[in-house]
């Protein structure tokens, strides 16, 4: 799917094709739904009014519901159906307009042929959940408030090049770039919007009464959070999109993975989304009655994170060898249940800047040794080798308590300890492990699942730029500080320019520097089990999102 | 009275602030802290984890954090959650029922099946239901409280569809019918390891009184021997249940934090354990120290109503 959907764009669209970043170019984004949940979507006719309820269970807790605030993946699920955005993301990787009439274009005036000015055009029958209509200058105030300095900000990032915010009717709304910046469309579908008439009256914006009761544009309105346990939403029967056809919709917080699976088994929740059923549950759940049960790929990659500013991993060829000695079938097969998918890039598979023809990694552990003699690496008298005074000696670090993680690493131990490397284990609990440790690069290696991408943008200038290593005062999270000037100028070309094989062509060569580079060494392409109760239709994975649970809107119950 | 009074709350007084002390300066020196869920977040640069830590608070050095917190907590302030923004008296209030109806429950159920099994082992001694009683016991104080959850969930509701699987409720369901079905399991499950201990606690009581002279005395008047059990020994067997009940107050709430996290109960175990994971400081302190005035009322009630039982006890 993924090789068609870039040939029928590979031909080389111009500049003008490019900025038609909306449903028919499917520019910027991910391709790729799963093929299996499709004759599900919309095969009941909806209820003329909405009725039932569905139960999404996630192993985590949404907490905070101001949309524009810092916040983690799971508080989107309640997002994607109380909130709106300008435009979304499509499972085939196309724009659909939500708040927006129309997703601008060259065409129809919305965006300059240099990319350096907007001009959106707003749906004039949006109102807010307590029946205010939405207009151009809530979209002003948002855009205001993300670059507050004073605000706690979920991303900066791309808003900080906006400028010139003009509103030219309640329905319309321009403003300039500071430069082309290529995925801010993508940043766009992911920024969901709050009610300027509330916010603007918060005596502290980082404290908001309004998260206790808050009120959006979505299909879903809010009706009540029992804390630790779940979010209720209701119907909004004014939404101005299509549906929403439950009356109820129930994000429910279950911490416990196996608890999450067996909640699902007897028919306590409707949808296991986030996490999913996890890959020892696979087999069985696969055989529940009145259950589908599927992987769906996630934009995740599972990596080994090499902190290249450390003597021992300066040498590429240590990187190499390493990577030549892992037995990546084994860490799929046995340990996953051969639910990931190998890869050798940072990038989802369905992205359509995906590298198809980077070279395969191949289990080898004779050829990895004899790289390290060729490089000078020697056996000292404890079978570690050395260089220069340099040990192969390493820890190895990721989350404490994940389970297959822990098996992973002692099979790398295995495999890099008959190359002569030797890699301790040095777990942490996630607050740790996550903290200054991951940021300011105090890791020696880590095992990390990391979305490189912006949005569905592929972008990953924030984990490859030489300037954003936050251990030497950048903006980022180039946590391996990993520096390679040429890096540095494939990456500005692909996110300065709008044309998209020009994109396509930057982003390949990235690719395959990475590749030869190895501050990661990729493992797999996550794939989540996700479950659905039988009847429940409408459902459908959308690798562009953070949550399947982004269409919410059109569920219905046979 | 009061004199006593006085001094237990000048003694729990000084308790609570060492509590504070020891519990701030561990769960702040612990490594890590709330700003690690957001280093993954698409996007997220350094500089904007250090502008929030800065917001917080959390740069300054730990004895001015501590005072400040120590400052607003003497005001009435005891923070925001760090996750929802929530005040943490808010959040902790909202979670407090959900834990005292399970702890209500678990300890009713405990109380009326361990005294039972405790009275009947005592009288029937050595007989095979004190030996089973016995031997049940121990079994119930070894059985870890996660593993017996999930088989109690795996019995009764996967394979017999008897119970709920978990939480509080049914989401739509707000009949009490529905809030006592999902009471059942994990209100068992908390009971089991507190039967055990009340069962242990009140035989051996039991062994203690059943021998004395005044029970002699009574069987010797021509007293019935129900009437000499219920009437002579329980009565006087049951005080130092009283002194029990204040102490066992820790454990049930140790034990919620399992129950809470198995059955999906959305409690103050639950919310400890979350706030810990995320390192939301200031309600993991709020828990702590709503925690420890419980444990401290408990035993001064304990020693109250202990007083009140048995003329012989006088307070002051």
């Amino acid at each position: 799917m993924s090789q068609d959907h870039d040939v029928s764009h590979a031909a080389g669209p111009n500049r003008r094709r490019i900025l038609q970043f909306g449903a028919a170019a499917g520019a910027f984004a991910v391709a790729g739904p799963v093929v299996g949940w499709m004759p599900a979507a919309g095969a009941a006719t909806p209820p003329v009014k909405p009725k039932g309820q569905a139960v999404i269970g996630l192993s985590q807790e949404p907490t905070v519901f101001q949309p524009l605030k810092l916040h983690i993946e799971v508080d989107e699920a309640v997002y994607m159906n109380l909130f709106g955005t300008l435009w979304r993301s499509n499972p085939d990787g196309s724009f659909a307009p939500d708040l927006a009439a129309e997703i601008p274009t060259v065409e129809n005036g919305g965006v300059s042929a240099d990319g350096l000015h907007w001009r959106v055009k707003l749906r004039p029958d949006v109102k807010w959940h307590d029946g205010t209509p939405f207009t151009a200058e809530d979209v002003k105030y948002n855009l205001a408030l993300l670059v507050d300095p004073k605000f706690l900000s979920g991303r900066r990032a791309g808003h900080d090049l906006v400028r010139d915010v003009t509103v030219v009717s309640p329905t319309e709304i321009a403003w300039r770039m500071e430069r082309p910046y290529a995925p801010y469309p993508a940043i766009l579908s992911w920024t969901w919007l709050g009610p300027k008439h509330i916010l603007e009256k918060e005596a502290d914006v980082n404290k908001p009464a309004f998260a206790q009761n808050p009120v959006g544009t979505g299909p879903f309105r809010w009706s009540e959070r029992v804390p630790g346990d779940h979010v209720t939403l209701k119907a909004y029967e004014g939404y101005h999109g299509p549906g929403p056809f439950l009356e109820t919709l129930v994000i429910k917080y279950v911490p416990d993975l196996t608890v999450l699976y067996t909640q699902f088994q007897t028919g306590d929740i409707d949808y296991i989304g986030l996490q999913g059923i996890t890959p020892d549950h696979y087999d069985e759940a696969k055989t529940l009655k009145d259950r589908t049960v599927m992987p769906v790929p996630k934009a995740t990659t599972e990596n080994l994170a090499l902190n290249t500013a450390l003597p021992v991993f300066k040498d590429r060829a240590v990187r190499e060898a390493l990577y030549m000695a892992v037995d990546k079938a084994s860490i799929i097969e046995q340990l996953y249940y051969g639910l990931p998918t190998p890869t050798e890039s940072y990038l989802p598979m369905q992205s359509w800047a995906y590298n198809p023809d980077l070279p395969k990694q191949s289990y080898d552990p004779d050829g990895a040794k004899a790289l390290l003699d060729a490089a000078g690496w020697k056996p000292g008298p404890d079978g570690v080798r050395v260089k220069d005074g340099v040990r192969l000696e390493f820890t190895n670090s990721t989350t404490a308590g994940n389970h297959l993680r822990e098996q992973a690493q002692q099979l790398l131990q295995q495999n890099w300890g008959d190359i002569g490397a030797r890699m301790t284990i040095s777990n942490l609990p996630p607050a740790v492990m996550w903290g200054d440790y991951w940021m300011l690069s105090k890791f020696e290696s880590a095992m990390v699942g990391l979305d490189f991408m912006v949005g569905p943008d592929p972008d990953a200038t924030d984990y490859f730029s030489s300037q954003a290593i936050a251990a030497k005062g950048g903006g980022g999270q180039n946590t391996t500080q990993f520096v390679s000037p040429e890096a540095d100028a494939l990456l500005k070309e692909g996110a300065s320019t709008v044309d998209r094989a020009e994109r396509k062509a930057a982003y390949l060569k990235l690719q395959a520097l990475v590749r030869r580079e190895l501050p990661y060494l990729p493992l797999f392409q996550y794939a989540m089990v996700q479950g659905v109760k039988t009847g429940l239709e409408g459902y459908t994975p959308n690798i562009n999102t953070q949550e399947n649970c982004w269409n919410a809107n059109q569920w219905r119950w046979a | 009275m009061a004199s006593f009074l006085a001094g237990r709350m000048a003694q729990s007084l000084v308790l609570l602030v060492l509590v504070s002390i020891i519990g701030f300066a561990v769960l702040h020196l612990a490594p890590g802290g709330p700003m690690a869920q957001f280093a993954l977040v698409p996007g997220m640069s350094q500089a904007q984890l250090a502008a929030m830590s800065h917001a917080m608070g959390l740069d300054q050095p730990l004895p001015v954090q501590y005072w400040q917190w120590f400052g607003r907590l003497l005001a009435g302030d005891w923070g925001r959650s760090y996750r929802d923004s929530v005040p943490v008296l808010a959040v902790i209030a909202a979670r407090l029922p959900a834990t005292l109806e399970l702890m209500v429950a678990a300890v009713a159920l405990a109380v009326v099946t361990g005294v039972a099994v405790g009275i009947l082992g005592a009288v029937r001694r050595h007989s095979v239901f004190d030996a089973l009683s016995t031997a049940g016991a121990m079994a119930a104080l070894s059985i870890p409280t996660f593993w017996f959850g999930l088989v109690t969930i795996y019995v009764f509701s996967v394979k017999l569809g008897w119970l709920p699987s978990g939480n509080r409720s049914t989401p739509g369901d707000a009949s009490p019918w529905g809030y006592v079905h999902h009471l059942i399991a994990p209100a068992c499950v908390l009971a089991l390891v507190e039967v055990a201990v009340w069962s242990r606690y009140m035989r051996s009581a039991m062994l203690d009184v059943i021998d004395q002279d005044f029970v002699r005395t009574a069987r010797a008047k021509g007293l019935t021997e129900r009437r000499v059990i219920l009437h002579h020994v329980v009565r006087n067997a049951l005080l130092p249940m009283i002194t029990l009940a204040g102490l066992e107050l820790p454990t049930l709430l140790g034990g919620a934090l399992v129950t809470e996290t198995v059955f999906t109960w959305p409690g103050m175990g639950r919310l400890f354990l979350d706030s810990l994971g995320y390192r939301d400081y200031p309600v993991v302190m709020g828990i702590l120290m709503v925690s420890a005035l419980l444990v401290l009322l408990g035993s001064l009630l304990a020693d109250l109503l202990g007083a009140v039982a048995d003329p012989r006890i006088r307070l002051g």
